[in-house]
């Protein structure tokens, strides 16, 4: 939710502070405010997503993909797939971003204390499922087992590699990751990201699952959880459509009767579900 | 001592659950354990198909040689996980090369010796086409999930 001091649709000035590259075409850019206004304290909730404004090119839905606790910055991991997502990685250190936001609703992390949490991310859709992660490791007492299962197409296409490889040294923690397809040089498992589940011991009855990536990613996995005991009310889903007001006004990003970017871009799989099988909608 | 223990292996295992105990001590006497050191290939595609294995330690990945392109993994196998089914079905050869990614220990199933008891005993090799059956319809789901592409382009 946006803050109220602020107007919703003025992006203010922020500058990048760092940027790296996580593959060949997916970057993350870590951001602080350039104007020291009242959104500058970077607060969000894990799931959230800002309008970044590209000067001259253009606006761009971004999920915040950093460390919720982190005050002063907001961190985005952008894939390169158009112009104005090139324009955004190509900045660097000091250049001007306009940032509003953030918006939308963010995972139930509140919801799932007490319960095992898993994490399910194909290819970027780690990057909004991240500051999951971040708080869960925070709070570590509060959550049960954390299970992040990752899929990508290829080792190149992995992000986060190094973190994933840290986060499997925490206590109650599981990583498994896949890709579609691997040279032979790679070592790890290849198959795609449902292949994952038989090497999960789920409790369903006290379990909270979030999952993003491609909406048929998604499909497929909420399906899997779902034939392994899951209720439909304990899977969460971030969905995606072209967003552009941002704030429910505009009606570029409604699906059926909801708008992504006040309604979502978390839902309940219990509320969506028919909705994803229904084609072109 | 080790046929207990092949024998509890087996028993416990989940695509054979539920066999009954003489087609569980038909399977042991077929079974044997071996173990592939990272890089060793189990076999190779073209090669007589005589054997089938249940992945107790390790990960073997099976390869595809496409046509001018370097060969590519489509698929790895692992703990828990049953390898191999062209033993079961003529003309009995395989069809990609599998190969061990790091240390791989595994009981070793002749299938060869199945078989022959399965033409034998119907019931068996209906119960075993059953567990097999399963095995393939879950790759078959995952080819297509990966011809979907589902992360985008190259």
């Amino acid at each position: 939710m946006a803050n109220a001091e602020i107007d919703p649709m003025m992006p203010r000035p922020w500058v990048v502070r760092r940027i790296s590259k996580e593959t060949p075409d997916t970057f993350t850019l870590a951001l602080e405010p350039s104007d020291g206004g009242p959104s500058g304290r970077g607060g969000f909730q894990p799931g959230q997503f800002s309008m970044l404004w590209v000067f001259g090119v253009g606006e761009l839905p971004i999920s915040i993909s950093g460390d919720p606790a982190e005050e002063g910055s907001l961190t985005y991991t952008v894939r390169s797939v158009g112009p104005a997502t090139q324009a955004l990685v190509s900045h660097g250190a000091g250049q001007s971003v306009g940032v509003r936001g953030p918006f939308g609703t963010g995972w139930p992390v509140a919801g799932a204390e007490g319960k095992d949490v898993v994490v399910v991310a194909g290819g970027i859709g780690l990057a909004p499922l991240r500051p999951v992660i971040y708080h869960v490791l925070r709070h570590r007492d509060r959550f049960g087992r954390l299970v992040i299962l990752y899929g990508a197409r290829s080792p190149r296409d992995m992000i986060y590699r190094k973190e994933l490889a840290a986060w499997a040294r925490h206590k109650d923690t599981q990583v498994l990751s896949t890709v579609d397809y691997g040279g032979v040089a790679w070592r790890g498992r290849v198959g795609v990201v449902t292949s994952l589940f038989k090497y999960l011991r789920l409790q369903p009855a006290r379990t909270t699952a979030m999952l993003c990536g491609p909406e048929i990613m998604m499909r497929l996995v909420a399906r899997e959880l779902a034939a392994r005991g899951l209720a439909a009310g304990d899977v969460y889903l971030s969905m995606e459509r072209n967003m552009k007001c941002a704030v429910g006004s505009c009606g570029h990003c409604q699906w059926g009767p909801h708008f992504i970017c006040k309604d979502g871009p978390v839902f309940s799989y219990a509320h969506i579900a028919a909705m994803l099988d229904r084609y072109e909608l | 001592m080790e046929t207990q223990t092949l024998e509890k292996i087996i028993a416990e295992h989940p695509y054979f659950a539920g066999l009954e105990p003489e087609y569980t001590s038909l399977l042991v006497g077929c079974a044997s354990n071996v173990r592939f050191d990272a890089g060793r290939y189990l076999w190779r595609e073209g090669e007589e198909a005589n054997q089938f294995y249940l992945i107790r330690e390790g990960r073997v990945a099976i390869e595809m040689m496409p046509p001018h392109r370097k060969a590519i993994v489509v698929e790895t196998v692992g703990e828990g996980e049953i390898l191999g089914w062209s033993w079961l079905l003529p003309p009995y050869t395989w069809r990609f090369h599998a190969r061990a990614v790091e240390m791989t220990r595994a009981l070793a199933l002749d299938g060869k010796c199945l078989r022959n008891k399965c033409e034998q005993n119907h019931d068996l090799g209906y119960e075993l086409l059953k567990r097999f059956a399963q095995i393939i319809n879950h790759r078959l789901d995952a080819t297509r999930m990966q011809l979907l592409d589902l992360y985008g382009k190259r």
